[in-house]
């Protein structure tokens, strides 16, 4: 009579051992893998930039096949202005609505599971396919040309969702005793809202808006066929006058013959890195200053 | 006191009062308080159809740009490998009513065929990195390493792509067909699958390139949101299984990933969905080659996106529109690709995800 025992259908312990080794080998080696790159990558852009850098590339607008990217700087930031006004007050309300004032009638819960896929579609949607729709639609079909206006429409359309979620969880992580607490003193709804919901989840609703900045930053395909490029520093038009941005130097320029524009492609890299990287640090700091008072460590 | 109620909007029976009864500036204010809940609300309503109203502008845009091209190019347009604008010297032709240049024919099975390679690509490389960082990252680092570590993956994701495929054409491109591609393709064996690691490695600039690249773009997405999900994971059962014997391995394998597999899923199908629709990095390392589907992973190739971003251009200058209408074409094949992975992965992942990984699309 043979006893089935748990070894039998138990693969060996050298088996076992060597695949313990593997996965801890390979959970080590997959960080590397994510890190190695990344630091190169980081490092490429610099070495490339920082030998032929000059200050004078921040405050000359491009002459030739050499000069300085001001116009692209200037214009970076003008859009970066445009769709923190635009996709921040979209996205912000937008987050408000799911995560305050709309609830389904049915059973109590957040509800408007519709226009959540809808801005999360929007979250996926491929960038160059809404550039196309900005080109066809607004600048050649509202004849607006290239210029700022169309520019900031499609890529504010492209970073709402991401500050609608992030003001979304900020406002679910507000303890739902601050609104018991508001109703007890007799505040309206609205001014709750504003004077102690929004107040208390502001540094997460701010987080989510400079990781949509750099985002919006670095983004080359919804502006290429919509903002333009030009020489001449930002107007004040919103329409008909294109504007310059950095990446559109990074993208065009890195396979330039001449040296000069070469550079001119590597330093707006440059700069754009030091830009993201700025935004996304500070929201990092922010984050975890906030955590720090939650926590009640000052 | 009785006013102070009043003013702030909660309705209580006041108004038979004379004495309680709010006037002048109180009303005022008392009525914009009253409002301001409605103007919240109303703002919030708005604001919130505005990507909805975006989506449904955006795709009727461009099923109208791409109805001329789809009557003419017809269902070969999926399965054809052909891209030739026409000549546009000669008097253009009417085909089903509509005006194009005189030989001109489009398919896009290659750039299809290219955006689901390169996904693929990016899809196996990415997967295995992220789970294992994501393992490192809640279970074999200490927390003053797995904290900075988790930082500095999520800066990854904001790098914008366009550095990324700046690094990709001319540095890591070149090195890989330089020191990496040549051992990997003599070494290869002649048999099914492995076969198509064999043959010309080129210069770096093609499909295996192209996917490793947009596998580290993704990683990003996939590993920060399987680390949230691993650190969801309650501690009982785990060390439940641990208490029976099992390795880490084990205790990985059978416990903390059933556990959290629909949402690991989810998070994969949405690095798909950024895969698929990533644009510059691509267009910048591929070589853009139009009609042809490469032959080897290491070969020129393109995708729906970087066309688009290609060719529109010289499409532009098309007199009769139709290669404008082709591209929109393509680009509802690539949106509708995009759409359905999406609503599949909201449908698997069903809000288990709290935070939506925020990586550039080109």
């Amino acid at each position: 009579m043979t006893v089935a025992t748990v070894t039998d259908s138990y693969p060996s312990t050298r088996w076992r051992r060597f695949r313990e080794h593997f996965f801890k080998g390979l959970s080590v080696a997959s960080l590397i893998f994510v890190i190695g790159p990344s630091i190169w990558l980081i490092a490429d852009v610099v070495i490339r930039a920082v030998p032929h850098w000059r200050w004078s590339v921040l405050t000359t607008v491009p002459v030739g096949v050499g000069g300085g990217l001001e116009n692209a700087i200037l214009g970076t930031l003008v859009i970066m202005v445009g769709v923190f006004l635009i996709a921040g007050t979209i996205g912000v309300l937008t987050g408000i609505h799911f995560a305050e004032l709309q609830r389904s009638r049915r059973n109590g819960k957040a509800g408007g599971s519709f226009l959540r896929t809808a801005t999360e579609v929007m979250a996926g949607f491929p960038s160059i396919v809404l550039g196309y729709v900005g080109y066809v639609a607004l600048c050649v079909g509202l004849h607006w040309g290239f210029s700022l206006l169309p520019a900031l429409i499609v890529l504010s359309i492209m970073v709402t969702p991401y500050i609608s979620k992030s003001t979304e969880s900020a406002l679910r992580q507000v303890p739902t005793n601050y609104r018991e607490g508001a109703e007890a003193l007799g505040m309206s709804t609205g001014y709750a809202l504003r004077k102690v919901v929004i107040k208390s989840a502001l540094p997460g609703i701010v987080t989510g808006l400079l990781i949509a900045l750099a985002i919006a930053v670095g983004e080359t395909a919804p502006l290429l066929y919509t903002a333009g490029i030009t020489n001449n520093l930002p107007s004040t038009s919103l329409v008909h006058q294109p504007i310059a941005y950095l990446t559109y130097y990074v993208w065009t320029d890195y396979n330039q013959p001449i040296k000069a524009t070469q550079y001119l492609s590597f330093d707006a890299a440059l700069i754009l890195i030091v830009l993201v990287l700025v935004l996304l640090v500070s929201s990092r700091l922010l984050v975890n200053r906030t955590q720090r008072y939650a926590e009640g460590r000052h | 006191m009785g006013d102070e109620i009043a003013s702030s909007g909660v309705t209580l029976p006041v108004a038979s009062d004379p004495t309680r009864r709010a006037f002048g500036l109180r009303r005022v204010g008392s009525f914009l308080r009253g409002s301001e809940e409605g103007l919240w609300r109303w703002g919030a309503r708005v604001a919130s159809l505005i990507p909805l109203v975006g989506l449904v502008f955006v795709l009727t845009v461009l099923a109208i740009k791409a109805w001329p091209a789809i009557k003419v190019n017809g269902p070969g347009f999926l399965t054809r490998s052909t891209w030739s604008p026409g000549s546009t010297y000669g008097a253009p032709v009417r085909t089903d009513g509509v005006l194009h240049p005189v030989g001109s024919s489009y398919g896009a099975w290659p750039l299809i065929a290219g955006t689901l390679q390169t996904s693929a690509i990016a899809l196996i490389v990415a997967l295995p990195i992220s789970l294992g960082t994501a393992f490192a990252l809640t279970e074999r680092l200490p927390r003053w390493l797995s904290r900075p570590i988790s930082f500095f993956v999520e800066i990854l994701a904001g790098i914008p792509s366009v550095i990324i495929g700046l690094w990709g054409v001319l540095t890591l491109g070149p090195f890989l067909a330089n020191h990496v591609y040549p051992f990997v393709s003599n070494n290869m064996p002649d048999v099914p699958v492995l076969r198509y690691f064999k043959g010309n490695v080129g210069y770096g600039e093609g499909l295996l390139t192209s996917g490793l690249v947009l596998g580290l773009m993704i990683v990003p997405i996939i590993a920060s949101t399987a680390r949230d999900l691993f650190m969801q994971v309650p501690p009982l059962p785990k060390e439940g299984a641990e208490a029976l014997g099992m390795t880490e391995a084990e205790v990985a394998r059978r416990v903390t990933i059933p556990w959290v597999r629909s949402g690991l899923i989810g998070a994969t199908v949405l690095g798909l969905g950024r895969a698929l629709g990533e644009t510059i990095a691509v267009a910048m390392i591929t070589g853009s080659i139009l009609g042809q589907v490469s032959p080897n992973v290491y070969g020129t190739m393109t995708t729906i996106a970087a066309t688009i971003v290609s060719q529109l251009d010289s499409a532009a200058t098309d007199g009769t529109g139709f290669a404008i209408a082709t591209l929109a074409e393509a680009g509802l094949v690539l949106a509708v690709i995009s759409v359905v992975v999406n609503v599949v992965a909201r449908v698997i992942v069903n809000r288990t995800s709290q935070h939506l990984a925020p990586v550039g699309r080109g």
